[in-house]
C-alpha cells in the first residue's frame, strides 16, 4: 500500500509540474494555450538532440532550455498575444481570440517538429535506475521530476504569497481592470507570467522525455491532461494545480493496482466531475461569480 | 467584475476541447498527368505516424526510388515507365482515409494505390479498393478474419497473418520450454485495450488455455498509459515465469525501461510492437538480449539481409525486424504483377492472386490471398531479433531461454 502510494506521487507529481506552467498562463495571462503541450514536446525534443547529438545531460540541458523558453514565450506573447489583449478591452473576448490563435500556433509547431525531428517515436535513456524509497522501486528520473515540479510549486508559490512582486502577480489576475490603479503594469506581468508558464512547460518537457517516449503529435495528450489538471485544481491557482496533480497521480496508480488498470483513464474523470460538481471553481479556486 | 465567471469559462473548456479533437495537419503533394500513377494514403501526422514511418512509407519511398532509378516500371512490352507518386496525409483518422482513398481512385485516377498503415485503416479503406477494383495488398494489418475478407473483397490480400497465427507459436515455444523444465505453466499478460491488443488477447486467451497454460494475470490498460509499475509489480507477485505484453510502441518502451527499475525479470519477456524498431535497440543496448516479440528475420537470408542495407543507406534507418521486409516485398509482388499485365488491374489482381514471385522473401506465393511464409515470433540475440517461431520453417534460431536477468545497475 504504502508503495503503491509512493508511485503514484511520482507520477502526479510530473501531472503536477506539467500543469504548472498552464494554470499560470491561463489564470494570469487569461491565455488559454493550446499549444501548450506542443511546447512541452518541443523542449523534450530540445533535450533529446542536446543528449544524444552533444552528449550534454537533461540536467544541463534544462540550463539552456529553460532561458530560450522563457525568451520565446516573451515573444509570442509581444507578438501574437498582444494584439488580442489590446482589442479585447473593448469586446472582452480574450480567451475565445487566444484559444484559436493559439490553436494556429499549434499547428506551426507541430509543422516545424514534424519537418525537423520527423514524426518516429523517440526516447533515450537517462537516469533509468531504480532507486528504493521505503520499500518501493522508483525510477531515479521519476524521482527527480517528482523533486522539481514540488520545488518548482513550494518556489513559485512562496513568492506568488509572499512577496510584493508575487501580489502584483495576483491582483492582475484577480482583477487586471483594477489593477492599474495601484501602478501595475499589467501588460508587462501578464507577458511575464507568459512566459514563466512556457518556462515550465519547458521543464515539464525535459523532465517527461527522461523517461517516456514521445513523438512530434502527441502535445495534445499532455493539453488535455494539464487542462483536466488546471480545472480541478483551481485557475490561476499554483497549489490548486499541484495538489490536484498529485491526486490524480496517486488515484491513477490505485486504480491500476487494486480495481483494474483499465479503468484509469475512467477514474481521473470520475474525480474530474466529482471536484466540479462539489466545488465547481476547483479545489482552490475561490467560489463562482467571485 | 469578475475575471472568470463559469460560463465564459466553460464556453472556453467546450471551444478547447473541440477544436484539440480535430487535430491533425493536411500535406497534400502535387501531381503530373504522366508515367504509372501510384498513389497512397498514410498517417504522416497523428497517433499512427510513429508506426507508418517505420513500416510502410519508408519501404514506399525506398521502392519508388530504386524502381526510378532502374528507368520504371516495366511494362509487359518490356518498355519501361516511371512512377508518379501522389501521396495524402491521413492525419491518422480513419475518415480522412477513406475520403483519400476515394480521392484517389474517383478525381486523381491513380493506376495504383498503395494501403494505409494499421490493421484499422486497412479495413476501412477494404470496401472502397473493392468497389473502384484496386488490388489491396494489406501489410500492417494483424487479422484473424483474413479468409472471411477474401470472400468478402476479392483482391484484398492480406500479409501479416492473424492474431492466432502469433499466439500459438508463442504457446508452443512455452510449452517447449515447461518441457524442457525452464519455465512454470503459469503466464501473466497484459494487453493495451485497442485493436492490435484486443485482437491478440483474445486470440492468446485461446491458444494459451488450449496448451494447457494457465493465465494467472490478465489485465488490459488504456491506450496513452505510461506508467506500468502497478502491473509489473502485480505481475511479479503472480508468480508467473512468462510475462506477455500485447503493447504499442510507446507502452513496449516504457515497460523496458520500468522492467529494469523494478528489477522485474521473468524467464520470457515478451512485448508487443515497437521490439523490432531500430530505435528500440539504440536505446537500450545491450539490454535487449533475449527479450522476444512478434515477427523476427532470418538473419542468415542474404536477400533480406542485403535489403535492410539498402533501407538504412536510403532512408538514414534502418528497417523493423517485423513487418517492413513484407511491405518491400508486397511492392515486389505488385512490380512483378505489373510487369507480366500491364496495367490492367484485373489481371494484376489475378496475376498476384495465383501467381508465384521471386521477392527479398524468396520465392513468394499467395494461399487463398494471404502470405503464410511468415516468421510469428523472434527474439533478440546478439544484436540481431532472430526469427524463432515457426521453428520447423528453414532458417529458424533457437530461442534461448529462460531470457537472463536484467545487467545489475
Amino acid at each position: 500500500m504504502l508503495s503503491t502510494l509512493i508511485t503514484g506521487l511520482v507520477l502526479g507529481g510530473t501531472y503536477a509540474l506539467v500543469a504548472m506552467g498552464l494554470t499560470l498562463q491561463y489564470g494570469i495571462s487569461r491565455i488559454m494555450n493550446l499549444a501548450y503541450g506542443e511546447t512541452l514536446i518541443f523542449a523534450a525534443f530540445a533535450a533529446f538532440l542536446l543528449f544524444t547529438t552533444f552528449g550534454i545531460n537533461p540536467i544541463l540541458g534544462l540550463v539552456i532550455i529553460l532561458p530560450v523558453a522563457f525568451a520565446v514565450g516573451y515573444v509570442i506573447y509581444g507578438v501574437m498575444m498582444q494584439p488580442l489583449v489590446t482589442r479585447s478591452k473593448k469586446s472582452g473576448t480574450l480567451e475565445v481570440d487566444s484559444i484559436l490563435a493559439t490553436f494556429g500556433l499549434l499547428f506551426v509547431i507541430q509543422g516545424v517538429m514534424l519537418v525537423a525531428f520527423g514524426s518516429n517515436y523517440t526516447s533515450y535513456n537517462y537516469l533509468n535506475v531504480g532507486i528504493n524509497v521505503l520499500g518501493a522501486n522508483i525510477a531515479a528520473n521519476r524521482l527527480l521530476a517528482f523533486a522539481l515540479a514540488v520545488i518548482i510549486g513550494a518556489t513559485l508559490f512562496y513568492v506568488l504569497t509572499r512577496t510584493r512582486w508575487g501580489t502584483t502577480i495576483r491582483a492582475i489576475a484577480v482583477n487586471p481592470n483594477a489593477a492599474p490603479l495601484v501602478g501595475i503594469d499589467v501588460n508587462r506581468t501578464a507577458r511575464f507570467a507568459f512566459a514563466l508558464g512556457t518556462m515550465l512547460a519547458a521543464s515539464g518537457g525535459v523532465m517527461i522525455s527522461m523517461y517516456q517516449t514521445f513523438n512530434a503529435s502527441m502535445g495534445v495528450v499532455f493539453t488535455m491532461k494539464a487542462l483536466v489538471i488546471v480545472i480541478m485544481g483551481g485557475l490561476g491557482n499554483l497549489m490548486g494545480a499541484l495538489v490536484a496533480g498529485l491526486l490524480l497521480g496517486v488515484v491513477e496508480t490505485l486504480v491500476a493496482t487494486y480495481v483494474d488498470p483499465g479503468l484509469t483513464l475512467a477514474a481521473t474523470y470520475l474525480i474530474f466531475l466529482a471536484v466540479l460538481l462539489w466545488k465547481p471553481a476547483g479545489l482552490f479556486g475561490k467560489a463562482a461569480g467571485r | 467584475m469578475t475575471v472568470f465567471s463559469r460560463r465564459s469559462v466553460l464556453r472556453a473548456i467546450g471551444l478547447a476541447a473541440t477544436l484539440l479533437a480535430g487535430v491533425g495537419t493536411a500535406a497534400v503533394s502535387a501531381q503530373d498527368r504522366t508515367s504509372v500513377k501510384i498513389g497512397y494514403a498514410i498517417s504522416k501526422t497523428g497517433a499512427n505516424a510513429g508506426g507508418a514511418g517505420i513500416t510502410t512509407l519508408p519501404n514506399y519511398q525506398l521502392w519508388v526510388h530504386e524502381v526510378n532509378e532502374a528507368g520504371g516500371l516495366e511494362m509487359p512490352d518490356g518498355s519501361r515507365l516511371p512512377i508518379e507518386v501522389l501521396e495524402y496525409d491521413d492525419r491518422s483518422s480513419s475518415e480522412e482515409v477513406v475520403r483519400a482513398v476515394e480521392r484517389l481512385a474517383t478525381q486523381d485516377q491513380v493506376d495504383f494505390i498503395l494501403v494505409p498503415w494499421g490493421t484499422g485503416f486497412n479495413l476501412a479503406v477494404a470496401p472502397l479498393f473493392d468497389r473502384f477494383g484496386y488490388p489491396q495488398l494489406a501489410v500492417s494489418a494483424v487479422t484473424d478474419k483474413a479468409p472471411e475478407f477474401v470472400q468478402r473483397w476479392k483482391k484484398s490480400f492480406w500479409l501479416l497473418g492473424g492474431g492466432h497465427d502469433y499466439t500459438e507459436a508463442l504457446s508452443k515455444i512455452l510449452l517447449d520450454q515447461q518441457a524442457a523444465g525452464t519455465i512454470n505453466g503459469d503466464v501473466a499478460v497484459i494487453s493495451v485495450a485497442d485493436g492490435f491488443g484486443i485482437d491478440l488477447i483474445t486470440a492468446a486467451r485461446q491458444s494459451f488455455a488450449d496448451a494447457g497454460l494457465n493465465m494467472v494475470y490478465d489485465v488490459t490498460y488504456p491506450v496513452g498509459t505510461t506508467d506500468f509499475t502497478p502491473m509489473l509489480n502485480e505481475a511479479a507477485a503472480s508468480g508467473a515465469d512468462t510475462f506477455v505484453a500485447f503493447s504499442y510502441p510507446p507502452d513496449t518502451f516504457a515497460l523496458t525501461q520500468q522492467a529494469q527499475v523494478a528489477a522485474f525479470n521473468p524467464k520470457v519477456l515478451y512485448l508487443g510492437v515497437g521490439t523490432g524498431f531500430p530505435v528500440y535497440q539504440a536505446n537500450n543496448g545491450d539490454k535487449i538480449e533475449g527479450i522476444m516479440s512478434l515477427g523476427g528475420i532470418d538473419v542468415n537470408n542474404e536477400a533480406v539481409m542485403d535489403y535492410r542495407a539498402r533501407h538504412e543507406e536510403f532512408i538514414g534507418q534502418a528497417p523493423d525486424w517485423w513487418g517492413s521486409v513484407i511491405t518491400y516485398a508486397s511492392l515486389q509482388m505488385l512490380e512483378e504483377a505489373i510487369k507480366r499485365h500491364g496495367l490492367d488491374r484485373e489481371a494484376v489482381s489475378a496475376e498476384l492472386s495465383t501467381g508465384t514471385f521471386d521477392t527479398v522473401l524468396g520465392e513468394t506465393k499467395l494461399e487463398d490471398n494471404q502470405l503464410r511464409q511468415l516468421w510469428f515470433g523472434g527474439q533478440w540475440q546478439n544484436g540481431n531479433f532472430v526469427a524463432v517461431a515457426p521453428s520447423d520453417r528453414e532458417g529458424a534460431s533457437a530461442p534461448i531461454l529462460p531470457k537472463a536477468p536484467w545487467p545489475a545497475q
